[in-house]
């Protein structure tokens, strides 16, 4: 997937995760993460986010993500919503 | 180091503290020796104790570098006490106090300035909030910090362990003489309860007062024989800060849902029944569990014999109804409370000491049947830590948590099993406040667990088909659903001690690495 | 053991925090929504949410639902490729209207479940019925899929298209109601009711359970968790009741024993009917927590 615009998802309610992805300049995913539980779950975090969007073939991206005790089914739907937001395709790959 | 009773590694020595005695188990010490006392004194007849301002106290008690003070903590969040006088003292230049509150709240954070500049280098409390707690766990403090229950305070000023050269108490109405009670006034907050054992105590006694009344002020919980000396200002506090309004019953779903599968819990404990007596405290789940409690007890026809500790309105509520004989009261939660207290002979004042010392001839927490609590972690041992976040830094209170839950019949945690995604069982707790062995049920809103020690009531819940777990089970739900959180990184240093309610070590605080 | 479908919880399809744990309030069945309560706007991040909400949590032993958006709009299609791979129990069909809506679902999930290597069938279905159209062709509705286990009323929009308003005693829903209902026993499916929305009323709430109880209703949809307690509380069979079902079912095993046809109870024959209510009332004690017992 080619990320196209800015795409945002999720909010900065209790249990959710906002997450904002960009275009970059970078060869490289950049993940810039504020959590309530960073200390416990923050690189957990970063790394799931990586690996979901690295998963749909993104190399390059900047990723603003405001955490607020999300889970990862939570982290993980917001990130693609996200995507496909940012990606403008509605190209869905629902999995079983 | 030696491990202690909950298998924490505790130094045998700390410098600024002396030789530590290991936790062992909840009554293993058996206590030696008299009460301390305070210096005898003479106070001439027909002599004024009215002095001008804090400074013109501070002076005329002979305040100097090293000397320790204390404060009680029924301002709550909106305390000026503390503030104003730290800054008196600093502004005289004098350094190296000992500051022991019954407890620090958000409103103390000018407190970091004062360790900063060498005013204040030691506490001694039962809870610090942000920001001094951050503060404080990234090691600001040059000496050691020691956390002491509600009670465990009551039991160091008594044994002498914490000797107070002079009290400063904030103090709602009061005479030019020295007697004062918190029920009236601008300021009333009901309850002197934390004050009280100060005032019997410290060498030097300072009452501070906005709302001075004509001689004498009645009833006296504070009287003129423990008191030296009067001030008057402005305002002792911000009202909004000090007391709520009636605090409401919670909407929160998933409070009610925690508070519904507790009052199964005591309903099939054996425990309601007849003159049963009750602590509580004042977050959601825990109010809610009282009000469906009082549902309960009316269609039953069950009536209490006490409810005790930090009191609200549906406490007042169900003293005025007839269905608890009694209350003993340490601090009031809210308007109500602070209301009764003063008008309702059955709603009663007791001091620390009363209510939760183990070294007396028996407290009111003794002869305690049902006890709801809180948590911040719980670890499989049962061991409970109330005073530092998953995060390390200390952010809560002791408070009567070990207290009570020693003396209580059945003591009840009452958690979300997940709190945003950390989870509430832990292999091992960050700090161990409130030992396992006293802990007996852990309810949640997924489930109950309850402590193997306790078989009776594992019988019961399961005849009453609780829907019950192990405190493993519980872990391992709320782990599939969190993940496992990674570990905080500690360094070497010691800030601070965490005793039991009887004086000895229980846990030991550790500087949080890259806050 | 019979499936009890008493209460039915709606959780919006878009929050986190409602989804986690929904289960814990002790509805029968949730239903986490991707229609009504969720934005136009939202529509994408609400089906990624339940799509993996699905997929991952634990809702233990309660029958999980999603209510998709109609085919008639740009989201039903997709909603139901996310939702059957997700293998949620139900899939809730709004606004169905005629036995053609229910195919057109039937036939794209079948495809779904073929593409997917899910077994075909699997997925279950249940149809809102919100129209006087819909009201009209309830029979017809209700035995048009071997999927439907169940068939439920949805009166705002109905109300609205009636002309009135929803009151206190129903009485603008007791036809709407019974036609339903009916159309559920004659195709042996479930029915469930309407919701109730003010969740501050327990008294109206009480009472519009009581009703809908004896008209034969297998249950309510609910939106809020304090509505479950009370709806179990109006299903919780009397202790008469309780007792009288234990005897029925005695005297069965007693006459099993001694091989013998005819039963009888207190000098009244004892027929199928009265033994399928028996049964029933145990399972609701049961679940209740009311009975204890082995039946």
């Amino acid at each position: 997937m080619e990320i196209k615009r800015i795409g945002r998802a999720g909010t900065v309610e209790s249990n959710d995760i906002n997450i904002v992805i960009e275009p970059s300049d970078k060869e490289d995913i950049e993940i810039e993460l504020q959590s309530a539980v960073i200390k416990q779950f923050g690189e957990h975090i970063k790394a799931l986010i990586i690996e979901i969007l690295r998963s749909k073939g993104i190399k390059s991206a900047y990723v603003k993500a405001v955490d607020k005790g999300a889970i990862d089914c939570v982290i993980k739907a917001r990130t693609l919503t996200a995507l496909y937001r940012a990606a403008e395709s509605e190209e869905y790959e629902w999995e079983v | 180091m030696i491990k202690n009773g909950v298998g924490r590694e505790i130094p045998e020595h700390l410098e600024h503290i002396g030789n530590l005695i290991p936790y062992e188990s909840p009554f293993s010490i058996i206590p030696e020796g008299n009460k301390a006392g305070r210096k005898l004194k003479r106070q001439l007849p027909h002599k004024s104790k009215l002095v001008s301002s804090i400074k013109e106290a501070v002076r005329a008690c002979g305040l100097k570098d090293g000397m320790t003070i204390s404060f009680h903590h029924h301002l709550r969040n909106g305390d000026y006490i503390v503030n104003m006088v730290i800054d008196t003292i600093a502004s005289l230049g004098i350094k190296d106090i000992k500051l022991a509150p019954s407890s620090l709240n958000p409103c103390h954070a000018p407190l970091i300035e004062h360790i900063k500049n060498g005013v204040v280098t030691s506490i001694e409390t039962s809870g610090i909030r942000e920001p001094l707690g951050t503060a404080i766990s990234q090691g600001i403090l040059p000496k050691p910090l020691i956390i002491r229950s509600h009670g465990g305070r009551a039991r160091a000023i008594e044994t002498g362990e914490l000797k107070i050269d002079v009290a400063f108490l904030g103090v709602p109405c009061c005479d030019e003489y020295g007697n004062a009670n918190g029920f009236y006034g601008k300021s009333a907050f009901g309850s002197l309860g934390y004050g009280l054992v100060d005032a019997k105590y410290a060498d030097k006694v300072v009452l501070i007062t906005d709302n001075l009344v004509d001689y004498p002020c009645l009833p006296a919980s504070i009287n003129q024989t423990q008191v030296d000396f009067v001030v008057k200002v402005d305002s002792i506090g911000d009202p909004k800060g000090i007391v709520s309004g009636a605090i409401r019953f919670t909407k929160n779903p998933r409070d009610i849902l925690i508070a519904e599968n507790a009052v199964k819990a005591i309903e099939a404990s054996g425990y309601f029944k007849n003159g049963f007596s009750y602590q509580t405290g004042a977050a959601g789940a825990s109010l809610a569990v009282t009000q469906f409690l009082r549902e309960k007890m009316i269609k039953q026809n069950i009536k209490g014999s006490f409810a005790l500790g930090g009191i609200t309105s549906q406490i007042v509520q169900l003293l005025e109804e007839g269905l608890f004989g009694g209350i003993f009261d340490t601090q009031c939660f809210d308007l109500d409370a602070v209301r009764s207290i003063g008008e309702n002979p059955k709603h009663f004042e007791i001091d620390a000491a009363t209510y939760a010392s183990p070294f007396n001839a028996g407290c009111i927490a003794n002869y305690l049947d049902i006890l709801m609590l809180g948590a911040l972690e719980i670890d499989t041992d049962f061991n409970v830590n109330v005073i530092s976040g998953s995060d390390g830094i200390i952010s809560q209170a002791a408070g009567g948590h070990p207290d009570a839950a020693a003396g209580a019949k059945m003591s009840v945690i009452l958690a979300p099993l997940i709190r945003a995604r950390i989870p509430i069982i832990v292999d091992r707790v960050t700090t161990v406040v409130t030992p396992g062995e006293t802990v007996d049920v852990i309810v949640t809103d997924y489930g109950i667990a309850v402590n193997p020690r306790r078989q009776d009531l594992i019988e019961r819940f399961k005849d009453a088909r609780l829907n019950l777990y192990t405190i493993e089970e519980l872990k391992e739900i709320a782990e599939k659903i969190t993940g496992k959180p990674d570990k905080i990184d500690f360094t070497d240093r010691i800030i601070g001690v965490v005793q039991y309610r009887d004086g000895s070590v229980i846990d030991v605080l550790r500087e949080v690495k890259d806050i | 053991m019979v499936r009890l479908r008493r209460t039915m919880m709606y959780v919006p399809g878009n929050n986190p925090a409602n989804i986690m744990g929904a289960h814990l309030y002790g509805a029968d069945s949730i239903m986490f929504d991707l229609e009504d309560s969720v934005s136009i706007k939202e529509k994408d991040s609400a089906r990624f949410l339940v799509h993996n909400a699905l997929k991952t949590l634990d809702f233990g032993n309660t029958e999980t639902v999603v209510r998709i958006n109609g085919l008639d709009t740009p989201f039903g299609r997709e909603d139901l490729e996310a939702i059957v791979r997700a293998r949620p129990d139900v899939i809730r069909i709004p606004k169905t209207e005629k036995a053609q809506d229910v195919l057109e679902v039937e036939s794209i999930i079948s495809e779904i479940e073929e593409k997917a290597g899910i077994e075909v069938g699997t997925t279950k279905l249940m149809a809102a019925i919100e129209s006087p159209l819909g009201v009209i062709n309830a029979f017809e509705i209700a035995k048009s899929s071997k999927r439907l286990i169940g068939i439920a009323l949805g009166a705002e929009d109905f109300v609205t298209s009636m002309k009135t308003e929803r009151s206190k005693d129903g009485l603008e829903l007791l036809v709407a109601r019974s036609q339903v209902l009916m159309a559920a026993r004659a195709a042996n499916i479930y029915a469930l009711d309407t919701v109730f929305s003010d969740i501050n009323d327990d008294e109206g709430f009480i009472k519009e359970v009581k009703l809908i109880k004896q008209l034969g209703f297998d249950g309510k949809s609910v939106i809020h968790p304090r509505q479950v307690t009370l709806v179990h509380q109006v299903y919780t069979p009397t202790k008469k009741e309780i007792d009288y079902s234990i005897r029925v079912l005695n005297a069965i095993d007693e006459a099993e024993k001694r091989s013998s046809g005819v039963i009888a109870l207190d000098g009244k024959m004892i027929d199928a009917p009265i033994v399928e209510r028996a049964y029933r009332v145990l399972e609701l004690a049961k679940a209740s927590g009311v009975y204890k017992g082995d039946y």
